[in-house]
């Protein structure tokens, strides 16, 4: 197993090379000049160009690739045209609050959508698992940022519950720290709850019908233990490669919560510099979102033996 | 059984109060004592500290938190002294010697010298449009001692004051003369100043928050504040800038009172912020800003002065003002290129704008001027809601007048690049774009880069027009205020002929603030001095 991991570890030095140059000429190619916006409206072209030129950014494609892979290559993942700060500083001020609320959110939402979904198929047909399911529908179909209006208006701005807006780290107190992060997190994790409830409940029904679990019943073990134990532990492969793969769903989410939220997360400051056309941000976020995705995928990969021991590396 | 039931009892009752605190302490209401923290949401998110090397107008502002003026001008728009104590014109007219005040100082501590402000201008006339004119006037800057200076003139100048006093971007801050050294086009990083408040650039956070405390050594001057000017006394600790991308959001946090000053507030929310008695809503700009829409003069058809005078037949300035500021209270018709409600705007040529809006007498020019067809891209960016307002209304006259109008919609960042390219639109230019001034920075000939007719060398747009430049420069050498009306009178004439641009709309854009505050000044530039917060 350690030396699949390790494997997989190597394999993802050529993914992030293939993401690297294709983010880099993806900038290059799209339209939009730093130099401009730095400039200000009032600015003349002439102001402008000696910005540019300042910057670096009249400087051929592959003199400029081969300036910011050397630097990669160092470790430095160069420096904001903007704020002149170094983009790792920048990424490092952010990725506390992302981090923070992407695990509030994945708690929020596996906690809640595995047993509504397990619930769901154990009642499949019934009332509960046709709330369950109307629900997820729901989740699926309002976005996000409708879902976090509703919430800010009835919790902040009607019941005056918790605050609106903005981010504070848990080392300022854990009280602080969860009062700005509920709403967030429930936001986002409506459309991550309504998947997982989703594939979990189909994944049950499909193990509930198998044999072993009518012969568990039938030897007289109580229905809890047969749902938890021999049901969904089987049903379990499928709902982690969900999870998984709603990683990616949530760092798309992030985006809209962090900007409703007014959040100082990754999500906003690649949105901002985005606009900003920021390429050194834009690039070194890219790269590490790139990173993230790739190690989330070998850890789902990896957590496939402890549900499945027929799964071998 | 009873036992049983007891103890679950008791561990229910624990959980419950155990529950029920828990709730108290997350679910409580945010704390409303604040102590002298102002907090403070603004226009934009302070990206950049350098106020010479951008004109945005965000670190204007950062610029007027950390950074002091020689002079500023008042709401009459005269010129006062700020850092500067007193001063000395030579009968000639050639000679200014400055003398700065006592007790001024740099936040590490350092007395402001007259180095410093040396450096500080010479760096700012590099960049500023008004700074190279004077500039291109100066024989020599030249240190007296510490605390004097002196200017020497090629000849006289009479906007010497008028140029150090500027309001707007780009500002002439005074900075150390280590920092001022830095080539002018190369950000400095550094926002060490002399202000009345200092950044805590430790605790800034790009999109999020930017922090500034007393500059407790601050010696302000005695007068009232009056604009930039006077006495800026600093009456809170600490002002945060709160950066919140969602207007939504912001109301939200204005409403509930989780930030005490909502600098720019959208048309649409103000009814959502006018409910809440704990707060108001005001109007605090005098001047407010001009929207334009800008020609391409280079390229075909807005290089026929006819096309152009046949789309300022049928703008209707009422329209515009609707489009962008949603009420007639916050929107007008402003129908001169300077800055309504300012010394030098007037009304001739204006009935080009104020006559009867004529569709059939601009079809019949743009007949004349021989178009065919030719596709006009009107750009626009969704991201700016001012610039796409505007946009809307152009597509639909440029249409009436039957126009063969695209509608290029991208972000702010794409349509700076783009209006730059002098190309045809076939191989990715542009037409006609929109954008707006605020009102300080078009209230003067010397001032209005969009009017200049330099051609290649003027500010996008290009128009080429000699007689303009010609009564610009005539404008700098006018004799007195009356001298220099009647060029501006003259400009415009001119300018309401060959068309450089049409300005479409004068708007303000609210403020909001908690009623617990007081002191706002009403100013074309947001001032965070002078208020209190109690």
């Amino acid at each position: 197993m350690l030396r699949y991991a390790l494997k997989r570890l190597l394999a993802t030095i050529p993914v992030m090379a293939i993401v690297a140059l294709f983010v880099f000429s993806l900038l290059y190619l799209s339209p939009g000049d730093p130099a401009a916006v730095i400039a200000g409206d009032i600015a003349t072209e002439e102001d402008i160009a000696k910005i540019r030129a300042q910057l670096g950014l009249d400087q051929p494609y592959l003199v400029r690739f081969g300036s910011w892979l050397g630097d990669l290559a160092r470790g430095d993942l160069g420096v904001s045209i903007f704020t002149q700060l170094p983009v790792s500083t920048l990424i490092g001020q952010r990725i506390e609050p992302t981090l923070a609320l992407t695990l509030c959110t994945l708690i929020v939402a596996v906690g809640l959508a595995v047993p509504l979904g397990v619930l769901a198929a154990a009642r499949a047909g019934g009332w509960i698992d046709r709330i369950v399911m109307a629900v997820s529908v729901l989740g699926f179909s309002v976005p996000v940022f409708v879902i976090a209006y509703g919430l800010i208006f009835t919790f902040s701005v009607w019941l005056e519950w918790l605050p609106v807006q903005g981010y504070r780290s848990i080392t300022e107190g854990f009280v602080p720290f969860i009062r700005h992060m509920i709403l967030p997190s429930l936001a986002l994790g409506v459309v991550y709850m309504a998947l997982i409830a989703r594939i979990t409940r189909a994944t049950m029904l499909d193990v509930l019908s198998q044999d072993y679990v009518r012969t568990a019943t039938a030897k007289g073990l109580a229905p809890g233990t047969v749902l938890v134990r021999h049901a969904l532990k089987n049903a379990a492969v499928p709902i982690v490669t969900i999870i998984g793969i709603g990683i990616a769903l949530l760092i798309g989410g992030v985006v809209v919560t962090e900007t409703v939220f007014a959040i100082p997360g990754l999500g906003r400051l690649t949105v901002d510099a985005i606009l900003r056309r920021d390429y050194p941000i834009i690039q070194g976020v890219t790269l590490l979102f790139s990173a993230v995705y790739v190690l989330v995928n070998l850890l789902v990969d990896l957590s496939y033996s402890l549900f499945d021991p027929r799964i071998r590396y | 059984m009873s036992m049983r039931t007891t103890r679950w009892q008791r561990h229910g009752l624990a959980l419950a109060l155990g529950l029920a605190m828990t709730a108290s302490v997350v679910f409580s209401s945010p704390a409303l004592a604040q102590g002298k923290v102002l907090k403070f949401v603004p226009e934009a998110d302070l990206r950049i500290l350098d106020p010479i090397t951008t004109t945005a107008y965000i670190t204007r502002n950062h610029g007027y938190m950390v950074y002091d003026v020689l002079f500023a001008t008042d709401a009459k728009f005269q010129v006062q002294p700020q850092m500067v104590d007193k001063w000395e014109v030579s009968k000639d007219n050639l000679t200014y010697t400055f003398t700065l005040r006592d007790g001024l100082k740099f936040h590490d501590g350092a007395p402001v010298k007259s180095a410093d402000c040396i450096a500080s201008i010479e760096r700012w006339a590099k960049r500023d449009v008004f700074g190279q004119r004077l500039g291109e006037m100066t024989e020599s800057w030249a240190v007296v001692n510490d605390k004097t200076f002196r200017l020497k003139l090629k000849k006289p100048f009479a906007y010497v004051l008028e140029s150090l006093a500027k309001p707007s971007s780009n500002v002439p801050f005074i900075m150390p003369e280590r920092i001022a050294k830095t080539d002018a086009n190369t950000a400095i990083t550094d926002p060490t100043g002399s202000g009345p408040f200092k950044m805590v650039k430790e605790q800034w956070v790009p999109g999020n928050k930017v922090v500034y405390v007393k500059n407790t050594d601050y010696v302000p001057r005695k007068e009232a504040p009056s604009w930039g000017a006077g006495g800026k006394v600093v009456k809170v600790d600490r002002v945060e800038w709160i950066y919140i991308p969602d207007a939504a959001t912001a109301a939200a946090a204005l409403n509930s009172g989780e930030v005490d000053w909502w600098q720019q507030v959208p048309t649409d929310l103000i009814p959502v912020l006018a409910k809440n008695k704990d707060v108001k809503v005001e109007s605090v700009d005098p001047l407010g800003s001009i929207g334009l829409l800008r020609f391409n003069h280079l390229q075909p058809p807005f290089n026929n002065v006819k096309m152009r005078q046949a789309v300022q037949m049928v703008v209707n300035q009422n329209d515009y003002a609707i489009a962008i500021a949603g009420d007639p209270k916050n929107g007008k018709p402003c129908a001169s290129f300077f800055t309504c409600g300012t010394p030098m705007a007037n009304t001739a040529g204006s009935e080009a704008l104020t006559g009867k809006r004529d569709f059939d007498k601009a079809k019949a020019l743009v007949k004349e001027a021989g178009y065919k067809g030719e596709k006009v891209i009107l750009m626009s960016a969704t991201d700016q809601p001012i610039v796409h307002a505007q946009a809307l209304v152009t597509q639909d006259i440029l249409k009436k007048i039957g126009l063969n109008v695209e509608l290029a919609a991208s972000d702010w960042g794409t349509l700076i690049t783009r209006r730059g390219s002098k190309e045809p639109v076939e191989k990715g230019g542009w037409s006609v774009f929109h954008t707006w001034f605020v009102g300080p920075d078009i209230t003067t000939p010397a001032l209005n880069s969009p009017l200049r007719g330099a051609g290649e060398k003027s500010w996008f747009g290009w128009p080429t027009d000699a007689r303009l430049e010609e009564l610009r420069d005539a404008w700098f050498n006018a004799p007195d205020v009356a001298a220099q009306k009647k060029i501006a009178e003259d400009m415009q004439k001119r300018a309401f002929e060959t068309v450089p641009y049409v300005p479409t709309a004068q708007f303000i854009i609210p403020t909001a603030y908690r009623s617990n505050l007081s002191g706002v000044i009403i100013s074309p530039v947001t001032f965070i001095w002078n208020v209190e917060k109690k």
